[in-house]
This record gives C-alpha cells, sequence and structure tokens, in this order.
C-alpha cells in the first residue's frame, strides 16, 4: 500500500494516518458498520464485458442493497447492466467516463460534498501521466477537493499527500490491464464520519476477501477555501 | 326432460322436505320402538331417492341426508337384534318385504352391515348376496348411489387378512371379488350414463359424470386398503381384473380417469413391478384418451419415488424401468398418429426427468431420449407450436440443471440436432440458457473441441441465421445477447498456451462471421482474452528454444491484428482505436518493436482518417499521447515519428482549451521519470510555451466574440504542469518563469471582471501549494525560496 513518505508536520496537512493495515476476514467487519454514518462506496473499471464476465460472486454477495449511501463509480462499466445493477445499490450514484463507457452522457469529471468533505471523481485516463501521483495532486487542486478518487491503472492506491487523500480503487472485476500486472479485483468503501473517514479496501486475493483499513482525519482549522 | 336450474331447486327442496318428514316420524317410531312404523316411514323416506330428476349434484345433497337417517335404522336395527326382539336373519327377511326396490335395497344394506357385524353368517355370503342383488337397479345415477352405499358399508367389515370377519383360508379373495364386482358394476353404469338422453346434451352429460367419477374411483381406493392385496395378489388378480374392465368399457373418460386413478391409489412400487402389464394398457385405450398426461404422471411418480431412497434404485434397474417406459411411450406415440407434437415432446420431458433420476450416470440414455424426439421431428424444419417449443426448452434445459455441467449436454451428439428444430427466436432463448448455466456455474470450458461445440449450440447468437428477422428484433434484447456472448469468451479458457491458441482461433473463427452488429461486442473479449495469453506467454519467452511451439506473442499479435481489423468494416474506429493502443502496449512490454510501430501506425490512421467527432478525437488524442508516454521500446527515430505526430494532432484539435490541453500532455512524451534517456527539458518548454500561446489565443478569442475575458483556468493548469517540470529538475523550468506566470495570472484574475469561483479556488490552492512546498525546508523548500507569491 502505497503511502506518501512522511513529511514533517505542518498546519497545511489536512490529513493525519493514525492506522494502517489492519486485515480481518469480511466476516468481522460486514458491510454495514454499526452507528450512523454515511458510507461510500467507490469502485470503478469493472469492464464488463469486454475483460470480465462479472464482478465476483464474493464481492455481489456483500454489496447488498440499502447499506450503501453513495456510490462513486470512477468508470468502464461498460454497459447499462451494470450501471443498473450499481443503481440498484444505491439510487445516489455518481459516474465519470471511462474511454471504454458505452453512455456517453457520463460526465469527465465531477465533483460533491458528502458531511465535511468535498469529493472529486474523476476517470484518469485523461490525467498523463497514468496514475503519477504528482500530476493527480494537480487535478485534486484543480477540483479543490479533500478526496480525489480515480481510476484507470487498475491498482488500488492510497495516498495521502499536503492537499488531502488520493484514492485509487483499482478493478473491482480484477479486469486485465496494460498498466498493472496480475490485477486483484477490489473496491473501496469509506465510512464518513465528522472529520473522520475511515477507508476499507476489499481485495480478493485467491478467492479470499481481505479488508485493511485505513484512518484519515481532516484537521478542523484548515478548510479548504470554498 | 332433464332439469334446469330453478326447477331443479325447487325439486331438491321437496325432496328433503319429504325426507325430513318420514325422518320425523321414523324417529318417533325409533324412540318407542315400533320396528313396523320405522321400516314403514324409512321406506318412504327412501323413496325420496327414486326421483330422476335431479342432477348428480343435487342428488347427492339428498343421498347425504338419506344416509345421515340410515345411519340412525343401522343402530336401532343392532339394538333390536342384540335385545333379542327379533332374530337378524328374520330382520334380513323382513326388510325384503318393501314394495320398491330402491329403498329396498337401501335398507338390506343397512341390516347386511348389521347380520356382517353379528357374525351369524360369513361375511362374504352376505357381500356376495348385496352385490347381487344391487342389479336390480340399473338407472345409473341411483344405482351409482346405492353401490356407493353398500361400498360405503362394507369397507370395514371385508373379510381381509387381520379383520375380525376374516374367515377360512382364502377368504381374502372374495373380499377382493367383492369389490371388483361392485367397481364393475359401477363402471358400467358410469358408462351407460353416457349413452342416455339426447346426443345435443352429451357435453352436460359428461360433466356430470365427471362429478360421479369419485365414486367409481372410491372402489379402488377401498382395493388398495385391504391388507391382503399384496404384490402377488395385485399383479396376479386386481392389476388384470381392473385393467380388463378399464380396456373393455371403451369409454374415453372412465378410461382416463381409471387409469389415472390407479396410478394415485396403488404404491409406487407395485407400479415398478407391474410396469410391464400396465404399460400394457395404454396401447389399448381409446385413441382420444389423453395418455400423455396419465403416462407423464407415472413416470413422475416414479421419478420422485426412486429419488425418495437409494434403496429403490436397484429395483428400477432389475425391471428395466428405463426401457419399458422409452418402449411404451415409442408404442402409445406410434398407436396415436393424431397426437399433436406438444404431447410426445411432454412425455419426453417425463422420461427425461425419469432418467435423470434415476439412471444419473447413464448419458445415453439422455441421449436417447433426445435421439427419440429428433426422430419425432423428422420431417418438419421448425417447430411453430408454441406450447411445443416450452417443452423443447424444457427438455433441453433438464440435463443442463441436473448436471450443472454444459461438458455433459457438448457430449450429447442428439443434443444439438434438438435444437436446430426450434424457431430462430427460440434456438436464441435456448442458446441464452445454456450460456447462463455456464455463466452460474462458473464453468470453464477448456478444449478447442468443446468451443467448438459450445458454438454450434448457440449459434443462433453467434451469427443471422434469418436475414429476413433482423428489423424485428429488440435492440435491447439483441445487446443484452450479445453481451452475454462477450461474458461467455472469458469462460472459454486454459493454462496451456497452445491449447489457449486454439480456442481463441475457434471463438475468432465463429464470431468474425457475426456481422458489422456482433463485432462490437465480440471483438473486445476476445482481444483481451489473447491479450491475456501473451502476457502468460511473456515471461516464458526464450525458454522454450528447440520446441516446437505456435503459441508465441508474435503469432497471437497477427491473429489480434486480423481481428481487430474486422471492426474497421463496422465501422467502429474508436473501439478498434483503443484495442490498437492495447496491443501497442503488450507488444511493447514483449520487447517487440516492429509490432509496436504498427499498431500505433493503424492507431494514428484512424484517428487521422475516421475519427471525426471533435469530442472523440479529445479522448483519443488523450489516449495515444497516455500510451505513447509509456512506451519503452522505441528508438528515438520511431519514438520522433510518433511523438511529433501526437504533438501535431494534439495542436490542431477543434477547440482552443481542448487543443491547450492536449499540448501540455504532450509535455510528458519528452520528460519521463523512469526513462533516462528521455529528458528533454528544451521540448518539454516547448510544448509547455505552445500550450500557453494557445491560452492566449483562447482568451483574445473571448475577448472578441463574448467581450469577456477568457479562460484563465487554462493559465492555472499549465503553471501547475511548469510546477511539476521545475520539481522534476528541468533545467529550461527557472523560479523566475514560474514567477513570471503566477504575476501573469494575478493580472488576469484582477483585470477580469467577472470571476470564475473555480479558477479562484484552483489558484489559490496551487499559492497553497508553493507555501507548502516553500516551507518544507531542504533541497525543496531551497528550490521554491526565489518564488514570492
Amino acid at each position: 500500500m502505497d503511502l506518501s513518505p512522511s513529511r514533517p508536520p505542518s498546519e497545511r496537512v489536512l490529513f493525519e494516518v493514525s492506522s494502517v493495515s489492519a486485515i480481518a476476514p469480511i466476516g468481522s467487519f460486514r458491510l454495514l458498520l454499526p452507528f450512523q454514518m454515511v458510507l461510500v462506496l467507490a469502485i470503478g473499471d469493472l469492464h464488463i464485458p469486454h475483460r470480465a464476465p462479472d464482478l465476483p460472486a464474493k464481492f455481489k454477495s456483500m454489496l447488498v442493497p440499502g447499506k450503501i449511501q453513495h456510490i462513486l463509480c470512477t468508470g468502464n462499466l461498460c454497459i447499462k447492466e451494470v450501471h443498473d445493477y450499481l443503481k440498484s445499490l444505491c439510487p445516489d450514484l455518481h459516474i465519470t467516463r471511462g474511454e471504454y463507457d458505452e453512455d456517453a452522457r457520463y460526465p469527465e469529471n465531477k465533483t460533491l460534498t458528502i458531511g465535511q468533505f468535498k469529493l472529486g471523481l474523476c476517470h484518469g485516463h485523461q490525467i498523463i501521466p497514468w496514475g503519477d501521483l504528482d500530476s493527480l495532486a494537480m487535478l485534486q487542486r484543480q477540483l479543490d477537493v479533500d478526496i480525489l478518487v480515480t481510476g484507470h491503472t487498475h491498482q488500488f492506491k492510497a495516498y495521502k499527500h499536503e492537499a488531502g487523500v488520493v484514492i485509487n480503487p483499482g478493478s473491482a472485476t480484477g479486469a486485465y490491464s496494460s498498466i498493472t500486472y496480475d490485477v486483484n479485483p477490489s473496491f473501496v468503501l469509506m465510512d464518513i464520519d465528522g472529520l473522520r473517514v475511515v477507508v476499507y479496501v476489499y481485495e480478493l486475493i485467491d478467492g479470499e476477501v481481505k479488508v485493511d483499513k485505513i484512518d484519515f482525519k481532516k484537521t478542523a482549522n484548515t478548510q479548504s477555501a470554498h | 326432460m332433464l332439469p334446469h336450474g330453478d326447477d331443479e331447486e325447487k325439486w331438491l327442496a321437496e325432496g328433503i322436505a319429504g325426507i325430513q318428514h318420514n325422518a320425523f316420524y321414523m324417529h318417533r317410531a325409533l324412540d318407542s320402538n315400533d320396528l313396523k312404523d320405522a321400516l314403514r316411514y324409512s321406506v318412504q323416506m327412501l323413496s325420496e331417492l327414486r326421483t330422476s330428476l335431479l342432477s348428480p349434484h343435487k342428488y347427492y345433497e339428498l343421498y347425504m341426508r338419506a344416509f345421515d337417517e340410515l345411519r340412525k335404522m343401522e343402530m336401532f336395527f343392532r339394538e333390536e337384534t342384540a335385545r333379542g326382539t327379533i332374530s337378524v336373519i328374520e330382520l334380513y327377511e323382513l326388510v325384503q318385504h318393501a314394495g320398491n326396490i330402491l329403498p329396498r335395497l337401501y335398507l338390506l344394506c343397512t341390516v347386511g352391515s348389521v347380520y356382517i357385524k353379528s357374525k351369524e353368517a360369513p361375511a362374504k355370503d352376505v357381500l356376495k348376496d348385496l352385490v347381487e342383488m344391487c342389479r336390480g337397479i340399473q338407472h345409473p345415477v341411483r344405482g351409482l348411489f346405492l353401490r356407493s352405499y353398500l361400498c360405503q358399508i362394507s369397507r370395514d367389515k371385508l373379510p381381509d387378512i387381520g379383520s375380525e370377519y376374516e374367515g377360512d383360508a382364502d377368504t381374502v379373495n372374495h373380499a377382493i371379488e367383492f369389490v371388483i364386482q361392485n367397481f364393475t358394476e359401477m363402471n358400467k353404469l358410469w358408462v351407460r350414463m353416457q349413452h342416455q338422453g339426447p346426443t345435443r346434451e352429451k357435453d352436460k352429460r359428461e360433466k356430470e359424470r365427471s362429478q360421479l367419477r369419485d365414486l367409481v374411483g372410491k372402489n379402488l381406493h377401498v382395493l388398495s386398503q385391504i391388507e391382503g392385496v399384496d404384490l402377488d395378489i395385485y399383479k396376479e388378480t386386481v392389476l388384470p381384473r381392473v385393467l380388463e374392465q378399464v380396456v373393455n368399457c371403451k369409454d374415453e373418460l372412465a378410461q382416463h380417469y381409471l387409469m389415472d386413478c390407479i396410478i394415485q391409489v396403488f404404491p409406487d412400487e407395485y407400479h415398478l413391478q407391474t410396469l410391464e402389464t400396465l404399460l400394457g394398457a395404454f396401447p389399448q385405450l381409446q385413441p382420444t384418451v389423453d395418455i400423455k398426461t396419465v403416462l407423464s404422471q407415472l413416470m413422475d411418480r416414479l421419478s420422485n419415488y426412486a429419488a425418495s431412497s437409494i434403496e429403490v434404485l436397484p429395483e428400477f434397474l432389475q425391471v428395466e424401468a428405463f426401457s419399458k417406459l422409452s418402449n411404451a411411450i415409442g408404442k402409445v406415440i406410434e398407436a396415436q398418429v393424431d397426437m399433436p407434437v406438444v404431447g410426445a415432446i411432454t412425455l419426453y420431458v417425463s422420461l427425461l426427468t425419469f432418467t435423470l433420476r434415476v439412471h444419473p450416470d447413464r448419458l445415453d440414455y439422455v441421449d436417447q431420449v433426445l435421439g427419440a424426439c429428433v426422430k419425432k421431428f423428422s420431417g418438419r424444419a421448425k417447430l411453430e407450436d408454441s406450447r411445443a417449443t416450452k417443452q423443447i426448452v424444457a427438455l433441453l434445459s433438464a440435463p443442463l440443471e441436473k448436471y450443472n455441467d454444459i461438458g455433459t449436454a457438448l457430449k450429447l451428439p442428439n443434443y444439438p440436432r434438438v435444437m436446430d428444430h426450434l424457431d430462430n427466436g427460440t434456438n436464441k432463448v435456448m442458446a441464452v440458457v445454456i450460456i447462463q448455466s455456464i455463466m452460474k456455474n462458473t464453468t470453464c470450458i477448456s478444449t478447442a473441441d468443446k468451443v467448438e461445440a459450445l458454438f454450434e449450440l448457440i449459434k443462433g447468437l453467434i451469427r443471422d441465421m434469418d436475414e429476413t428477422q433482423d428489423d424485428e428484433i429488440d435492440e435491447e434484447d439483441f445487446k443484452e445477447e450479445q453481451n452475454s456472448v462477450a461474458r461467455l469468451i472469458h469462460m472459454l479458457h486454459n493454462d496451456d498456451p497452445e491449447e489457449m491458441l486454439k480456442i481463441i482461433c475457434t471463438v475468432r473463427k465463429h464470431i468474425i462471421l457475426g456481422g458489422p452488429k456482433r463485432l462490437p461486442f465480440t471483438v473486445p473479449p476476445l482481444v483481451f482474452s489473447a491479450l491475456k495469453l501473451v502476457r502468460h506467454l511473456q515471461g516464458q519467452d526464450g525458454d522454450v528454444i528447440g520446441e516446437e511451439i505456435s503459441a508465441t506473442p508474435k503469432k497471437i499479435f497477427q491473429i489480434l491484428h486480423q481481428t481487430i481489423e474486422a471492426l474497421l468494416s463496422v465501422p467502429s474506429p474508436e473501439l478498434a482505436l483503443r484495442l490498437y493502443l492495447q496491443c501497442a502496449e503488450a507488444a511493447n512490454d514483449c520487447d517487440l518493436e516492429p509490432v509496436a510501430y504498427e499498431f500505433f501506425t493503424q492507431a494514428f490512421i484512424l484517428y487521422e482518417e475516421e475519427v471525426a467527432d471533435s469530442k472523440a478525437q479529445v479522448t483519443a488524442i488523450h489516449l495515444i499521447i497516455g500510451t505513447l508516454q509509456r512506451m519503452n521500446v522505441f528508438g528515438v527515430e520511431n519514438r520522433d515519428t510518433l511523438t511529433h505526430k501526437a504533438t501535431g494532432y494534439s495542436a490542431k484539435l477543434l477547440k482552443k482549451p481542448d487543443q491547450c490541453r492536449a499540448v501540455y500532455a504532450c509535455s510528458h512524451l519528452f520528460w519521463v521519470d523512469e526513462q533516462d534517456g528521455i529528458k528533454d527539458g528544451e521540448r518539454v518548454l516547448l510544448c509547455l510555451k505552445r500550450a500557453l500561446r494557445i491560452a492566449n489565443a483562447a482568451q483574445q478569442m473571448a475577448n472578441v466574440t463574448r467581450g469577456s475575458s477568457g479562460p484563465v483556468i487554462l493559465f492555472i493548469e499549465i503553471l501547475n504542469k511548469y510546477l511539476y517540470f521545475f520539481e522534476k529538475g528541468n533545467p529550461q523550468v527557472t523560479s523566475s518563469v514560474l514567477q513570471g506566470l503566477i504575476e501573469l495570472i494575478k493580472t488576469e484574475m484582477q483585470t477580469d471582471g467577472s470571476s470564475d469561483p473555480s479558477a479562484d479556488a484552483f489558484f489559490a490552492s496551487t499559492l497553497r501549494y508553493i507555501q507548502f512546498q516553500k516551507q518544507k525546508g531542504g533541497a525543496m523548500g531551497e528550490k521554491y525560496d526565489p518564488i514570492k507569491i
């Protein structure tokens, strides 16, 4: 898991990492964690049916309707059936356009506010070099968001850097990628609670679902200028 | 004259009143132990049952009232004989003095019941007497109810084995004889009903008869309850006698009902052991009898019996149940030439269900059933009966559901032959069912031969079977079908590269026939399947020198090239361009420069000649730049050609902002972190300067056309790019250049009347970033130090 190299503390740091990598089987988490909080599913690069027949059955059984409040989909679904499936999980569905999406109406990028956080969404094939953190950081500055969610590389990433968090949920189907070899299917669930966001990464490794947890805190004294 | 509704109600009411009236006096006589009056009023009461005005349904109501009263008479008779007022034999004589035959026989049966209970005579003699005497009533409805009464009162008094009425040896035969005789007589009465009255009311009579059938069937039920009817007796006596009556009565309704009844009331193991006899009766039935329903019923029961316990399965094998059933079906279908196709298929579906349950290991049986179906269809091209096609789908789905493995169906030679008889629409439905089965069970089809067989099964989805149909196809349905084919392609897999290559070639051979409508759906999954194989081979290259191998990346790239080329006829240039770029990158990873260059060339040609839409151009050029940026296989010359092209096209996009963004993206083509050779600071700067010029031009255009300043945001984007290369150590990007750009943007934003909040935010966050970098200290902090914000 890529986390940014340690930087000297500064009040400009909006996030701090408080815990990393607690691997636990999915059964102990379930999808609905206790208490009232906002769950945001970040998912993308499914490439159905070009590169994969369907979502892994294990993911499908975990993703049940009514548990998730928002879905951020980076794109490359690619067909309407997948769109309808995501919509059935949660009606508040935000999608940006991947280069293989049949639906041309998805926007290139999108921003939205959930609780105290401003989130940005973009597929990422427009950002060259692909998957480059510094270039994604530029997009993050441009969209002026706390959390930027992008895809395209099919590799799960969660970076913390001076301007916020950049998350790539990977490919939910583990689709072939020219950029990443040996792709494991993965998606991300963000639990947004006040100034805190806990990122759960669900990854299917050799038929088993592994969960990683990363905790980010937004420091209250520094609001980005909106 | 047959009664009509209102009249009938009236007659029923009168009959009930008559019964109630006489019953009242009868009760009084019973209370005062007056046998003579009791008999007199009971006879008068029973006379109400002599009516011919009521339909069977209404007559039943009347009968039930009389029946209740007769129970009281029976009780009275029993008390009287017990007290010794009169002997049961005397009573048996006495009731025969009643003037009218119907009341007389009801009373005789009632006394007969008491007689048997008293054991003063053997049960078999009394029963024989009663069943003979009842012949006196030949009116169908009256006779049926009378005999039904006899059946009712005698059922607990049969000289059965273990019963208190069992006499000397062999009495169980008398019991059986009695029930069969009563059954035979009742059936005759029941059949005769059909032939009474005018023919125009035949349908109505049929309906009425149908209401009476359970009276007849009751006898069979009683037979099945007799302890003494063991398998031998059933086989030797009961079944042949009953079947004889069923066959000889030559009545459609009776035959259908009674055959069904036999199957329902007797145990399954009996059926299994007498299959030959039972099945032998079917071809002798009237041609109009709905044999398929009855036979299906039998097979369903046997299937369930087989499923109930593994221990019974040897019995099925021992009696060769499958071949017997199979023969019987063959004979029935042969005998009933008018049987609609759907009937025959229904029979085969039942037989298939049977064999899947009983002989899951006998695939040859499954194929035999399918073969029989094919034979039945021979001579017809396609089935048009929608119910028949539905049954065929059931027939073809059954093995899939049973084995959860398409591999099984692929082994059945008759499977595709049955499918050939489906109309195009249903053929497709079946093909989708097959694909769904594969997907549901995540079955991997692992050899080229199986893939070939599978594509033969689903050919209805793969190519146009009938051109005239094209217009009728719903677009949504078509998409769904083709997407399911696309999903399927991912299930065709083998880890062995040689076999996998064969699979790919087989799939390619089939999908290439799909025509322009299908190719955009089927080509991408095939391309990615092949690219996966390339990647699989990538690591092994070189290790297998000397061996004869065909599965090499080079070979696969050739196939890929030809496959993607097929998209050009669609035409689907945007998709083809993307796939070419994927291949180029894969070729790059295999270190195949000429191949990669060729794919790139193809992508550029498509861009130049086919991608016309300006929005599509923007996406395409970004994909080209993004891919090219990652390529490391090219020598200087090739690389120069391609980067030159890419920058050229970027600057020629329609909209200025798009031009500007594409051009600054091109700067990354000249500065690649991972490649030491590519750090051309000068050309990076050229790109950025060009982007600035375009941004300026965009601004001027906005001034002219809209009277406002244009998109400041472009300048901020370019500033960010400068910062990127500044940090990367590009010597051409100096702090003073950055300072100049920052000042420029500040000025622009001040003069800009209508401020753009998103540009403000972007600039603010960029300045914040610079500030952050300045404060970071170290080398980066020093680098940023000269910049003032």
